[in-house]
């Protein structure tokens, strides 16, 4: 993965292709491996689902790589963007959380995993995680819980949230459908568990039409209080 | 153990010189997972600001790979005779994307203590939470409560250490301590100033203008609400990385209470309304 010092002018924009003498090329530690994320919090539930779609450049590396990974019985983060640094940072994740089961004879809450999280990507702040996370739990109440976060640990809770490479083209679907925004004069029902993984089904139906690095299979966590469910359901596979 | 971190204690107990246990700085690369200190990670041999311009300023960043960190906003603050106002709208974008319309830029501190948040979102956050923890620490150590003129050389200083690193923060601390109202205005080159009006972020300049045109020291509070709302709302309506709703606070000599949080969608139309 190869980038060339020489072929940025000024004002960071590419050049104009010509030879311009011996180029230095320089080692870029990101790749960009695809992937949409998307978290839905309710009353009693919170919904965390992905696709399964690993891809770099022109190439699928694979069809079976979810983004969705568990971390307690009540807490499943999504992370997308550079699949290396997802391994790495749930990793890291991982042993804090055990580190933290060990002291406090305990298991992290939902919020204080969000809170967590947020310093160790800060922690990179010079040479960020190239991931961009969402926690979907229940918190301490039993109310669903969804946390976003930019790749440097910016990071708040929310109802609904997707990230990754089609997030553009889900959020506004969601802030219609789940926020109630742009719209009058509308009954504003509560969402249902089934409603939910419905909208979540379709939602990312449309998006693998339109985006080429989302597709193969969609696997949604669902979180209750009986614990966390999953299902798979087969997408577009071109 | 934390009871004795907490106390200081830790601070002058000497480790023992001639032990073996080397600092984490000789060991390249390891990780301690940072659950007792803090660790701040860079890039080996690059300057740390250069190395992340490709991939946050560029529209195609480095081969497809584009790194958007959350930015925003219009974030104001004024004295006035019953205290200190403090509006923001909740815009937070990367790059051209409005990752939120709902974040929260203010953080409380404690209850006579409230920072802005303005520029980069997670180092205004993580910045403000470690301020927020040293201030806890001040009150626990010292049995009474910092005083904002403290607090806020607290964070120029924390700041002032990244310097040239690529930090993007302006903030305003405000509160009310035994000098009366404090407002202090700190970014990240770790310039602090007292005044008593600030106005920071991409819409800075527009709320200016509708806040110099209104503002006097001895305003009433409902003028002054609606003063600091309406200067947050025409900056929205002109600046495109601010938007969404306009969180009002009051800092008065019981504490700060929050006043309002209206969307600009409805702001728009009321104001509208009054034209006519």
């Amino acid at each position: 993965v190869m980038i060339s010092a020489r072929a940025y002018g000024d004002n960071g924009k590419m050049k104009e292709y010509h030879y311009t003498g011996p180029v230095e090329h320089k080692f870029s530690p990101y790749a960009f491996n695809g992937g949409t994320v998307l978290a839905v919090a309710g009353e009693d539930f919170a919904l965390v689902a992905s696709d399964t779609r690993l891809s770099e450049g022109y190439s699928i590396h694979s069809r079976d790589s979810p983004k969705c990974y568990k971390l307690t019985d009540t807490t499943v983060i999504g992370c997308s963007g550079f699949h290396g640094d997802c391994l790495t940072l749930t990793k890291i994740i991982e042993a804090r959380l055990k580190m933290y089961k060990h002291s406090n004879n305990k298991s992290m809450t939902s919020g204080a995993i969000a809170a967590m999280l947020s310093t160790i990507l800060y922690g990179k702040r010079f040479f960020p995680y190239y991931v961009y996370n969402i926690i979907g739990g229940l918190d301490e109440e039993g109310r669903g819980a969804v946390y976003s976060f930019d790749p440097v640990g910016s990071y708040q809770r929310d109802t609904y949230k997707a990230g990754g490479s089609a997030s553009a083209m889900l959020q506004p679907l969601l802030d219609n459908q789940i926020g109630f925004k742009n719209m009058e004069n509308v009954e504003q029902l509560p969402l249902t568990l089934e409603k939910a993984v419905q909208l979540v089904k379709d939602v990312f139906i449309s998006a693998a039409e339109r985006d080429v690095y989302t597709g193969d299979a969609l696997k949604i966590c669902i979180i209750t209080k009986e614990g966390i469910r999953e299902e798979i359901v087969p997408l577009r596979k071109d | 153990m934390a009871l004795l971190d907490v106390c200081g204690i830790s601070d002058w107990v000497k480790e023992d010189t001639f032990s073996a246990q080397k600092a984490s700085v000789d060991r390249v690369n390891h990780f301690n997972f940072a659950a007792r200190e803090p660790e701040l990670a860079v890039p080996i041999g690059v300057d740390p600001a250069e190395f992340l311009k490709p991939f946050t300023d560029c529209e195609d960043g480095v081969e497809g790979v584009t790194i958007k960190l959350e930015h925003g906003t219009t974030t104001l603050a004024f004295k006035f005779q019953h205290g200190v106002m403090v509006a923001v709208d909740s815009r937070a974008s990367a790059g051209a994307y409005v990752s939120t319309q709902m974040f929260k830029k203010v953080i409380e501190i404690n209850p006579y203590l409230l920072g802005t948040m303005s520029g980069s979102a997670a180092d205004c956050v993580y910045w403000e939470r470690v301020l927020a923890r040293e201030c806890r620490i001040y009150k626990l150590r010292n049995k009474e409560r910092i005083s904002v003129s403290a607090a806020s050389k607290l964070l120029a200083n924390m700041v002032a250490n990244y310097r040239g690193m690529g930090l993007s923060m302006g903030t305003m601390i405000c509160g009310w301590d035994k000098k009366g109202p404090g407002l202090y205005y700190v970014d990240d080159n770790g310039l602090r100033l007292s005044g008593n009006m600030f106005s920071t972020g991409s819409g800075n300049s527009y709320a200016y203008g509708v806040m110099d045109s209104g503002y006097r020291y001895d305003l009433t509070v409902p003028e002054a609400y609606d003063l600091a709302q309406r200067a947050i709302f025409h900056a929205t309506h002109r600046d495109a990385y601010s938007g969404g709703t306009v969180n009002m606070y009051h800092m008065q000599e019981t504490g700060w209470i929050k006043v309002s949080q209206e969307d600009v969608g409805e702001l728009y139309h009321r104001f509208a309304a009054e034209k006519k």
